[in-house]
């Protein structure tokens, strides 16, 4: 493995690592930080003076605002110089400045976070990082100096004594050739915590793009069902039912008779599967009552009998509903199509801060992921609200899949599940004809 | 039966027109035809109809505002015969509905049905002489599910149910089977005691045992 950093070099052979350039890198990277360092207290100090002075003048404010943006620069030389003790590039955190003009230039950059977190870092340098490089630069180069010269400026010892120091001077500098790579390979980890883009700041973004397109997804969805209701199905109503008049009017023998039965027929059908395609788009009844009852609808037209198991404590987040919504779907016509199974249950339940959703067959088993999409579509659909989907299907059965859907936290209000809003009469009275509703002699 | 007063609620103005032409040749009288449910509950009192019938979705959320406004209006007038028309079959919908005011006068029909013309004006008049109707589609799906207390039924006790669910008479039911009226009678007994529904219970237990079978 190639080594990148100064504190990977740390773990070379010594053999290897002290004839390498790393602890050269580290004592040079030490002593530029150093120099960075003071470079900075002076021109901050500079900075804050001349604000102080100017700021009767209204430029003066000027030199505050640049006190402020100091530390994008700082952290410019830094992420230069970092380049000494740790090979991987860090790339700009900073955003494009999407209008021209220092002005505006100013302005986008004092709202980002990272110009902040730059500030902070120049503040930290040259409060005490660099005093710090500085000891240990300085407190290096005063021990090898002080041994391996002591011959030179020890003059009231004996030659064999001084020597002797200086002999030993020899593998306490070799020796110190690691806490100085250690304090490089620290400090440079320092600089890159602070200094690189944050690691997720780009997954949280593709994240949130997936979401966006999910969500976009779904409204879409809501539109073409609406649009299918609003339009389509409401005239194949009318059609219908403007045929089923027509029907009435024709006298049976009429040779106008069958075509027309033929085109209410048609017209029939039209709906019939007009209703189960609107119904696949998106269900109402999802929307209006929830998971429980969806799912229970879907259960209701299973061929198999499909017991349910829910225990959900309120709605949950749309989001949420939807995905585990078409997840059981798919699940139940995977059961349908392939198990052979006689019975299923679908359980829900939360655990913590998860949706714990199982659907459990009685049929052969050996349904394999890799076989159809079916499966891998489950998983991609979960995939983007992190959640996963598992299936336990061994030859013979039973198959058990089980998803996972992590609830969104910040969510503000779960409202809870809508209860019957039927407000039930005390007492019923009685006195409505219902002819038909006592006819049972028993 | 004729001229019973009518009042529609849909918001799609051709099938709205539609339907109140329909009901006006079989000598109905629409005294009110409105757009949203607001307007449903704003109208009932003022107009007194005999029957009412309503979309299941409306403005302006189009969810389930015509229900919601259904089982209002039978919160205030639990006698009111309300026939509700839905988009397709939701099971939760026609147990809402079923449960609300007083246990009789209640139709809960898939929108399509509009097109069989004389169906629909029969289930209409059934509704409003306080019979429940049921959509066939609905009871086609319970048919399908075998879950206490349904599953002691028989095979041919869950047809006589499912016939007692659309609304039908004893007469008809035995018509559609083929038996006779004392046959149905004695299915009907027989599935009214294993549904826990005794003799002397006073509410109407046909509908009761319509009700278990939708909540399954």
């Amino acid at each position: 493995m190639p080594i990148r950093t100064a504190l990977e070099a740390l773990s070379l052979r010594p053999t290897v690592f002290l004839r390498s350039a790393w602890p050269w890198l580290s004592l040079a990277y030490l002593s530029v930080g150093a120099l960075v360092g003071w470079v900075t207290i002076l021109a901050v100090t500079s900075l804050v003076i001349a604000g102080t002075l100017l700021s009767v003048l209204v430029v003066g404010f000027a030199g505050f605002v640049a006190l402020l943006l100091s530390g994008i620069v700082v952290a410019q030389v830094e992420r230069r110089r970092l380049r000494l003790v740790d090979r991987s590039e860090i790339p700009d955190p900073h955003q494009p400045v999407p209008e021209p003009g220092l002005r505006a230039w100013v302005r986008f950059r004092l709202r980002e976070e990272v110009t902040w977190r730059e500030l902070g870092y120049a503040a930290l340098s040259a409060g005490l990082l660099c005093w710090m490089d500085a000891l240990v630069v300085g407190g290096v180069g005063y021990t090898v100096v002080a041994t391996l010269g002591a011959p030179w400026f020890i003059d009231d010892e004996p030659l064999h004594n001084t020597f002797l120091i200086a002999l030993a001077g020899i593998p306490l500098t070799i020796v110190l050739a690691y806490p100085i790579t250690a304090w490089a390979g620290a400090r440079a980890a320092m600089a890159r915590a602070m200094l690189a883009p944050r690691t997720d700041e780009k997954l949280v973004e593709v994240t949130r793009s997936r979401a966006r397109l999910v969500d976009a997804f779904e409204v879409e969805r809501r539109r073409i069902e609406r649009d299918l209701h609003d339009g389509a199905q409401q005239r194949l109503v009318a059609l219908s039912m403007q045929l089923g008049l027509a029907r009435l009017e024709l006298p049976p023998e009429s040779p106008a008779a069958e075509p027309i039965a033929a085109a209410h027929e048609l017209a029939k059908q039209a709906l019939t599967e007009l209703r189960e395609l609107i119904r696949g788009v998106h269900p109402q009844v999802l929307t209006g009552r929830g998971l429980a009852a969806a799912v229970g609808e879907v259960a209701s037209t299973a061929p198999i009998p499909v017991d349910l198991d829910f225990d959900l404590p309120s709605r949950l987040p749309q989001t949420v509903e939807v995905t585990a919504y078409f997840v059981t779907v798919e699940a139940l016509t995977n059961v349908a199509k392939h198990s052979g199974a006689s019975r299923a249950t679908v359980s829900a339940r939360i655990l913590q801060d998860k949706l714990l959703l199982e659907v459990r067959d009685d049929g052969r088993g050996g349904a394999d992921p890799s076989a159809g999409t079916g499966l891998v579509g489950l998983a991609d659909r979960l995939a983007v609200l992190d959640g996963a989907v598992t299936v336990s299907s061994p030859r013979g059965g039973p198959t058990v899949l089980r998803a996972e859907v992590p609830l969104p936290v910040g969510e503000e209000q779960l409202p809870p599940v809508q209860e019957k809003p039927a407000p039930r009469p005390t007492k019923p009275q009685p006195d409505r004809g219902f002819a038909s509703a006592d006819q049972e002699r028993s | 039966m004729s001229g019973l007063r009518v009042v529609i609620a849909e918001d799609g103005l051709i099938v709205r027109e539609g339907v109140a032409g329909m009901l006006r040749r079989f000598g109905h009288e629409v005294v009110a035809a409105v757009g949203d449910a607001d307007e449903l509950i704003k109208v009932v009192p003022e107009h007194k109809p005999d029957i009412v019938v309503t979309d299941v979705r409306m403005p302006p959320s189009f969810s389930d505002e015509g229900l919601q406004a259904a089982i209002t209006l039978r919160a205030a007038d639990p006698q009111l015969p309300v026939l509700v028309l839905s988009q397709y079959v939701e099971q939760t919908y026609a147990a809402e509905l079923l449960d609300s005011g007083y246990m009789a006068g209640v139709g809960y029909l898939l929108k399509d049905r509009i097109g069989e013309v004389t169906e629909f004006v029969d289930a209409l008049e059934e509704v409003a002489s306080g019979r429940t109707v049921v959509d066939p589609e609905v009871v086609r799906q319970l048919l399908g599910r075998r879950r206490d207390p349904l599953h002691r039924l028989t095979a041919r006790e869950r047809e006589v149910l499912a016939l007692m669910a659309e609304g039908r008479s004893n007469a008809a039911i035995a018509r559609a089977l083929v038996v006779t009226e004392a046959a149905v009678a004695k299915h009907i007994g027989s599935l009214l005691t294993k549904l826990d529904l005794p003799p002397d219970a006073d509410d109407h237990r046909r509908v009761r045992a319509v009700l278990a079978y939708l909540r399954g």
